[in-house]
C-alpha cells in the first residue's frame, strides 16, 4: 500500500505495526475529476491550433498525447495519495507527503499554535477535509488533506486537546 | 463610599436589592454561605445617576483600590477559603444598571473578574486607593494618551513635501492670475483634513499597563482595544527617529509572536516615559512586582565606529563594484565615439553605483555606535546614527542563533557577525534582518564568547560536526567539505556556506518541529536533509545532505532530545519560580496546583468596593 516501503526514512519509527494512516482515496478521486476537464479544455485548444497548420492526423496525435497525459497523471495522482501519511503518537504528530519531493515533519503536539481545518466547496462535494497544523516556525507545513470530515473532526479536537496538555512555550 | 456600603454588605444574603425580585429567580447567582457577601449588581432604579457620563470604553475595573492589582487575564484559581464568587457580568433582565443612554459597556474579553457597573456607587475614581501614576485621565477611562507632538512627529513628511512642491505650485498658479487652481483648493481640502485626522487619531489612543498586559485602545470610528500579554513579550524595542531626538520622543515598540509586523507600537512617547514604561513591562513578564526598579546592566561589548566602517568597507559586493567599475569606465571611454556619449553611459551605471552603496551605508548608520549589555532583563542593544534604536531581548527568547563569516572577513581579518532569531522580530526584511543582529562585526573569538554567553552552557567547540558523504559533493560541488552537523543533549550545531560561511547554534528544546526533505537527486544519491524548524527570522536550521539512514534517525533522535530538553527549558516568566504562571497543568508539571502568582499570591481578587 505505501508508496515508498521499506524506505526507512519515511516509515514511521518503533516498527509498532501500526504504520501511517494514509488519507481517503476520495482525495484521488477529486484530483481526477479536476484535473480532467482542464486537460480537455486544454487539448481542444491544442488541437484547433494544430489544425490550423496541419492536418487531422496530426490533431488526433496531440489529443492522443493528452490521452497520454491524463493516464500519466491518473497514476501520479494515485502515488502520491499513496504517499501522504500520518501517524499520532504519544507526544508528536508524524506526517510525511510527496513522491519526487518527499518530506516528513514531526510536530511535538506541545508546539502546537492552532489547528486549522478547511473545506472548499469541491472538498465538500467530495466528502473531504484538509487539517492544517501551525506552529510558531512558518517552515513547519503539516498539512493533511483529504480526510474525511469526521476524521478531520476528531483530529482537531485531539490535536488540540493535546496541544493544551503538552503546551510549552516558544 | 458611604452610598455603596450599607447598601451592598449588610442586606441579607440573597435578597435582591431594590427589593423588587426579577422574573428569572436570582437563587442561583446567589453567593455561597461562609463566604462574604458577593457585591451585588445593584438593581432596581440607581440612585443617582453617575457622576461622570459612562464611557463605553471605560477599564473593566477601577484603578485598582489595593496594592495588589486585580488579574484580569487568567482567571483567578478558586482557592479554598477564598474570594467570593463574582456576580454575574450582566444583572438579571428587568434590572437596568446602566444608565440609559448610549450603548453597554464593551466587556473587554478575558476579563473575567467582571465588577459590578458602577451607577450605584460614587464614579470610581473617587473610590480607592490614588490612580497609577500614568492615570493622569487622558483618554476616558484612565487611559494614557500618547505624546501631543505624537501626530506631528509621524506626519511632518507629508506635510513637508507639500509645503515644499505643492505649495509653490500653487502659489505659482495663484499669482499667475489663474486663481487658486485645482492644486490649492486640493490642497485647501486635503491638509486641514490631514490635521484633523492626526489630532483625533492621537486623541483617541490610550494607553495603560494593567498588571498582566499592555491595553492599547485606538481608533477613531473603528474603535480597537488590545491587550498585549507581557509574559508573552518577545522583546521591547525604543526607538528614536532623528527628529524624536530633538524633541526627546521615543517610540515603544512590544515584539510578540505572531502577526508579521510589530505589535501596538506606541508613538511617540517622553523618552523617560518609554524606558519607565518598558522597564515595567519587562517587570512584568519576569513575574515581577512592577514596582521593581529598572534592572543594572552589565556592558558586555561596544563595536568601535572604525572597525565597523572597516567591515562595511570589506564587503564582497563593494570590492567586485570598486575592480569592476573602474574596467567599466576604461571600456566605456575607449568605446564611446564621444566624450557625450561615454558621460551618459556613466550616468547608467548610477544606479548600480547606488544599489551596491546603499545597503552598506544602512548597515553603518543603523550600527553605528552599537553597544551590548546584559541585565537580568535580558540583553541590551544600543545602536544607530541618525535613528536610534534601544532593543531589550529578555532571557529565553532567543530561538537560534547564527555566526556569519564571510569570504572576505575570513581571508583578511578574521571577523564574525551574529544573528539570532527572536520571535516576533519576524520575517527576513531588511529591518528585520539589522533588529536580529546581536553583533555586526567582531573578531571570531569574541564572537564566539558571545554566542557561549547568550546561550548560556552551549560550547561551539563541544560539539563535534559530522561531514557529509563525499557523493554530496555532486549537489554541492564548492561547500560540500563545509557542511557539518553535530549535537549534543541540549545544543544543535550546523556549519554550511561557501562563500558566507554560516555556523548555527540551536538550543534544542526550541526547535518547533524537525523535518526531513528529499528531492529527487538527493533520492537518486540517497542523501536527505533535516531541518530544525524555528520562528521566523534571519537563522534557518538544517543539515543539509546527510545520509538517508543517518537522516532517518537523526529525526527521531533530535525530537526526542528536543522533547526532553523542553522539559527543563526557562520558564516564559524568567523570574517566577515555575513554568509560566499562567495557567495549570503546563509543561506537565508534576507538582501542578495552582499556580503561585508572582505578585497577587494568596491574595483575593480586590472587590471594587472595597474600603
Amino acid at each position: 500500500m505505501s508508496a515508498h516501503g521499506g524506505d526507512p526514512l519515511f516509515d514511521p519509527p518503533g516498527g509498532d505495526g501500526q504504520g501511517w494512516q494514509s488519507v481517503s482515496p476520495r482525495l484521488a478521486t477529486m484530483r481526477r475529476v479536476v484535473l480532467a476537464p482542464v486537460l480537455a479544455v486544454l487539448a481542444a485548444v491544442a488541437a484547433g491550433v494544430v489544425l490550423l497548420v496541419a492536418d487531422a492526423t496530426w490533431a488526433a496525435v496531440v489529443v492522443g498525447g493528452f490521452v497520454a497525459l491524463y493516464a500519466l497523471a491518473w497514476v501520479w495522482i494515485g502515488r502520491n495519495r499513496r504517499a501522504w501519511g500520518y501517524t499520532e503518537r504519544e507526544r508528536d504528530l508524524l506526517v510525511r507527503r510527496g513522491i519526487a519531493w518527499r518530506s516528513l515533519v514531526v510536530v511535538p503536539y506541545g508546539r502546537l499554535q492552532f489547528v486549522d481545518v478547511t473545506s472548499g466547496p469541491l472538498e465538500r462535494a467530495f466528502g473531504l477535509a484538509t487539517v492544517q497544523l501551525h506552529t510558531a516556525a512558518a517552515a513547519t507545513d503539516a498539512r493533511i488533506p483529504g480526510l474525511p470530515p469526521e476524521e478531520a473532526a476528531r483530529l482537531r479536537d485531539r490535536l488540540a486537546a493535546l496541544g493544551e496538555v503538552h503546551t510549552a512555550g516558544l | 463610599m458611604s452610598a455603596s456600603g450599607p447598601e451592598r454588605g449588610d442586606r441579607p444574603v440573597g435578597e435582591p436589592p431594590g427589593g423588587e425580585p426579577p422574573a428569572g429567580g436570582r437563587p442561583a447567582g446567589e453567593p455561597p454561605v461562609g463566604g462574604p457577601p458577593a457585591p451585588q449588581p445593584p438593581g432596581g432604579e440607581p440612585p443617582a445617576p453617575p457622576v461622570h457620563p459612562v464611557d463605553p470604553w471605560a477599564p473593566p475595573a477601577a484603578p485598582p483600590p489595593s496594592p495588589a492589582p486585580p488579574y484580569p487575564w487568567p482567571p483567578p484559581a478558586p482557592a479554598g477559603s477564598g474570594p467570593p464568587p463574582y456576580p454575574p457580568p450582566y444583572p438579571p433582565r428587568g434590572t437596568a444598571p446602566h444608565p440609559p443612554a448610549g450603548p453597554p459597556p464593551y466587556p473587554p474579553p478575558g476579563a473575567a473578574p467582571h465588577p459590578p457597573p458602577y451607577p450605584a456607587g460614587p464614579p470610581p475614581r473617587a473610590t480607592g486607593a490614588p490612580p497609577r501614576s500614568g492615570a493622569t485621565g487622558d483618554v476616558p477611562g484612565g487611559l494614557r494618551r500618547l505624546h501631543p507632538m505624537s501626530p506631528v512627529l509621524r506626519g511632518w513628511r507629508a506635510l513637508l513635501a507639500i509645503v515644499v512642491i505643492a505649495l509653490p505650485q500653487a502659489a505659482g498658479s495663484a499669482t499667475a492670475g489663474d486663481g487658486p487652481g485645482g492644486l490649492g483648493l486640493l490642497l485647501l481640502v486635503v491638509v486641514p483634513f490631514a490635521v484633523a485626522y492626526g489630532f483625533l487619531s492621537w486623541w483617541f489612543t490610550g494607553y495603560q499597563l494593567e498588571p498582566t498586559a499592555l491595553r492599547v485602545d485606538s481608533g477613531i470610528l473603528f474603535r480597537q482595544s488590545r491587550r498585549v500579554r507581557l509574559d508573552r513579550l518577545q522583546a521591547v524595542d525604543v526607538v528614536q527617529p532623528l527628529l524624536g531626538r530633538a524633541l526627546g520622543l521615543a517610540e515603544l515598540r512590544l515584539e510578540v509572536v505572531g502577526g508579521g509586523r510589530t505589535e501596538a507600537p506606541l508613538a511617540y512617547l517622553t523618552l523617560a516615559e518609554a524606558g519607565a514604561l518598558r522597564a515595567r513591562m519587562l517587570a512584568g513578564a519576569a513575574g515581577l512586582s512592577e514596582e521593581t526598579p529598572e534592572a543594572p546592566e552589565r556592558r558586555l561589548l561596544e563595536v568601535p565606529a572604525g572597525r565597523l566602517l572597516a567591515s562595511s568597507l570589506l564587503s564582497a559586493p563593494l570590492i567586485l563594484g570598486v575592480v569592476a567599475l573602474p574596467v567599466l569606465l576604461g571600456v566605456a571611454l575607449a568605446l564611446a565615439p564621444s566624450a557625450a556619449e561615454a558621460v551618459s553611459f556613466v550616468a547608467v551605471l548610477a544606479p548600480a553605483v547606488l544599489a551596491i552603496v546603499a545597503p552598506i551605508w544602512r548597515q553603518f548608520v543603523a550600527n553605528y555606535g552599537f553597544t551590548l549589555a546584559e541585565s537580568p532583563d535580558g540583553l541590551r542593544i544600543r545602536r544607530g546614527l541618525l535613528e536610534t534604536r534601544a532593543q531589550t531581548v529578555p532571557p529565553g527568547r532567543i530561538q537560534a542563533v547564527r555566526l556569519v563569516e564571510p569570504w572576505v572577513w575570513r581571508r583578511t581579518t578574521g571577523w564574525a557577525a551574529v544573528q539570532v532569531d527572536v520571535a516576533g522580530y519576524g520575517s527576513p526584511q531588511e529591518e528585520a534582518a539589522s533588529s536580529a543582529t546581536l553583533l555586526p562585526v567582531a573578531p571570531r573569538a569574541e564572537a564566539v564568547a558571545l554566542l557561549r554567553r547568550v546561550l548560556p552552557g552551549s560550547d561551539l567547540e563541544a560539539v563535534a560536526l559530522a561531514g557529509v558523504p563525499r557523493r554530496a559533493r555532486l549537489l554541492d560541488p564548492f561547500a560540500w567539505r563545509v557542511i557539518g552537523a553535530g549535537w549534543s543533549e541540549r545544543w544543535f550545531v550546523s556549519r554550511r556556506g561557501w562563500l558566507n560561511r554560516y555556523t548555527d547554534v540551536m538550543p534544542l528544546e526550541r526547535a518547533q518541529s524537525v523535518r526531513a526533505t528529499q528531492g529527487p537527486l538527493q533520492r537518486a544519491l540517497g542523501l536527505a536533509t533535516v531541518w530544525l524548524d524555528t520562528t521566523p527570522g534571519p537563522v534557518t536550521v538544517a543539515a543539509p545532505h546527510r545520509d538517508q539512514a543517518e537522516a532517518a534517525a537523526m529525526v527521531h533522535r533530535l525530537s526526542d532530545l528536543a522533547r526532553r530538553a523542553r522539559e527543563v527549558a526557562v520558564p516564559d516568566r524568567w523570574m517566577a519560580g515555575r513554568p509560566r504562571g499562567d495557567a495549570p497543568g503546563e509543561h506537565g508539571d508534576p507538582g501542578g496546583e495552582a499556580p503561585p502568582r508572582p505578585d497577587a499570591a494568596g491574595e483575593a481578587p480586590p472587590r471594587p468596593d472595597a474600603g
